[in-house]
């Protein structure tokens, strides 16, 4: 209930800043007021269009993030693993990971073949990293004692990475794949209003360009709003296979 | 509760399941053959045992007892297969151990049950790694389970469990591949006096059960005398084989044992050679220092 409160609090202070033109370092008098964009969005939830730009940006979002998970998990694994894979593959993930993936946006526009792969591009590289330096740290948490009880019940190679170093690593990979999934939405976003013709990120700066700054609100609160989603969608994705984690931490 | 703390003899002598990989009987002779084990450290090679020599009969219960750090884990991962001697050679019936092996059943001290498995998926796995189907596996769990009186936490995660019913898990594991050597590295080290001398009972009862070899690390001496045929007592680093006292009281064994004189000799004798042994440590310790 305080919550709620404290919302609505805030509310009203946005709807009177703004229709009173509040003027004092930080300007609301081009800012529309909660009703105005309250107005506004149930016009655009009537549109076809708006939904084409959601769609837009969940397909790059499944596309980019669906290729980091893989690329990532595997990476991490094999680092985590073989000394000779880390060596190999460490020194571009160190090279790689400060760069930020808005800093990729004029190179991957220059290199892909669309503006479509260019985004799916930053938005992948924003995901990877968190997922592969996660997996990396869990791989490399694997506990000795559990990998010699599996060897001495006769496990293989494969069997222990499948029922001993997977299962162990999967609390810092979930970690990583929930942390990847905010990059990937804030690079996409990043991608999406420098270049690209359809997604929300593209639909909030236009509607900057075109003076319909209701839209811009509405994008901003869309944005957030599937940004939480893809996250706890991930979390949720994965508890089933966390189970033991929670009910252990019950007792 | 008390249910669960007595042993289920009638689950394994019925054995409701086909798997049976390996007769045990007249098997797990281990042979350790004047080995030496080096480790390399930052500060040069270290010798955790030296010459080492140590014949053991299918279905005898050996204690390997010495104070802490003398090297007493590394030979018996020796003849696990996990370390690989310097010097000499480990053989288990004539064979030479050259790597882990379902025939070795391991209880470690503490937290080496698959965390992400539930109670039976961890007897099970043993059965699964050797290629039985997963219903198979599933109902050699289940006797095992059963044996040792905790079928009721068949879907539980073992971070639930207490310590004492962990290692019982532990060994259910283990035995669930019928092997003929059982490698025990201090398994109730972790657990409180009430719960380890249970624990101590309930492991021979298993044992008069199956007669699996059974190499037992500690540095308890109750312990070493109440459950073994054989005390093979180590030196302070680097670990030698310093004496090899035969125990000879009855069996069944129970706690009364603890306290007759004959139980009392033996310890005695144990006794002194510890701590010989535990005060050179402890100056080695001191110099080192």
């Amino acid at each position: 209930m305080v919550r709620i409160g404290a919302l609505l609090v805030a509310a009203l202070g946005w709807h009177l800043a703004s229709t009173y033109g509040f003027d004092f370092f930080v300007r609301f008098d081009n800012v529309p007021g909660p009703l105005v964009v309250g107005a506004e969005f149930l016009a655009q939830a009537s549109s076809q269009e708006f939904y084409v730009h959601i769609f837009h940006s969940m397909l790059r979002i499944a596309m980019a993030y669906g290729l980091a998970v893989v690329t990532g998990v595997v990476l991490g694994v094999m680092m985590g693993r073989s000394r000779f894979a880390e060596d190999v593959i460490l020194p571009y993930i160190e090279i790689l990971r400060p760069i930020p993936a808005v800093a990729w946006i004029p190179l991957a526009i220059l290199m892909m073949p669309s503006e479509q792969s260019s985004i799916v591009f930053i938005t992948f590289l924003g995901a990877l990293f968190p997922i592969v330096i996660n997996t990396v740290h869990g791989v490399d948490q694997t506990s000795k004692v559990l990998v010699r009880a599996a060897r001495s019940l006769g496990a293989s190679n494969t069997a222990i990475l499948w029922h001993v170093v997977l299962p162990g690593a999967l609390p810092s990979i979930v970690a990583g794949l929930a942390i990847g999934m905010g990059v990937a939405w804030f690079s996409l976003l990043a991608g999406e209003i420098i270049s690209g013709q359809y997604g929300i990120g593209y639909f909030t700066w236009s509607a900057y360009t075109l003076v319909e700054y209701p839209k811009i609100i509405i994008g901003m609160l869309v944005i957030g709003g599937l940004g939480s989603l893809c996250t706890l969608l991930v979390r949720k994705a994965c508890a089933p296979l966390l189970r033991w984690q929670i009910e252990g931490a019950k007792s | 509760m008390m249910s669960t703390t007595r042993l289920n003899r009638a689950a394994v002598v019925e054995h409701p399941h086909n798997y049976r990989p390996r007769t045990t009987s007249g098997k797990g002779r281990i042979s350790v053959r004047s080995i030496d084990i080096v480790f390399a450290t930052a500060n040069g090679p270290h010798p955790a045992v030296e010459d080492a020599s140590l014949e053991i009969q299918p279905s005898e219960f050996v204690s390997l007892l010495g104070p802490s750090g003398c090297g007493k884990s590394t030979l018996m991962n020796s003849v696990a297969g996990f370390v690989k001697p310097t010097r000499g050679e480990v053989l288990l019936d004539g064979q030479a151990v050259a790597n882990p092996g379902p025939d070795r059943g391991m209880v470690f001290q503490q937290h080496s049950l698959f965390p992400w498995k539930t109670v039976k998926q961890n007897v099970a796995f043993g059965p699964l790694m050797a290629g039985v189907g997963s219903r198979e596996a599933d109902s050699v769990a289940s006797t095992f389970l059963s044996l040792v009186g905790l079928s009721r936490y068949a879907k539980a995660y073992p971070s639930t469990l207490s310590g004492g019913m962990q290692q019982r898990v532990g060994i259910a594991r283990a035995l669930a591949n019928y092997p003929s050597v059982l490698l025990m590295d201090e398994p109730f080290g972790a657990l409180d006096a009430q719960t380890r001398s249970m624990m101590q009972e309930n492991l021979l009862e298993i044992w008069s059960e199956f007669k699996n070899t059974v190499l037992f690390v500690t540095h308890d001496i109750d312990e070493a005398v109440f459950l073994s045929d054989r005390i093979v007592v180590m030196s302070a680093s680097p670990g030698r084989i310093i004496a090899d006292i035969p125990v000879r009281l009855p069996r069944p064994r129970t706690q009364e044992l603890l306290t007759t004189s004959e139980f009392m000799t033996v310890k005695r004798e144990c006794l002194g050679l510890i701590r010989e042994q535990t005060l050179r440590a402890f100056e080695q310790q001191n110099q080192a220092s």
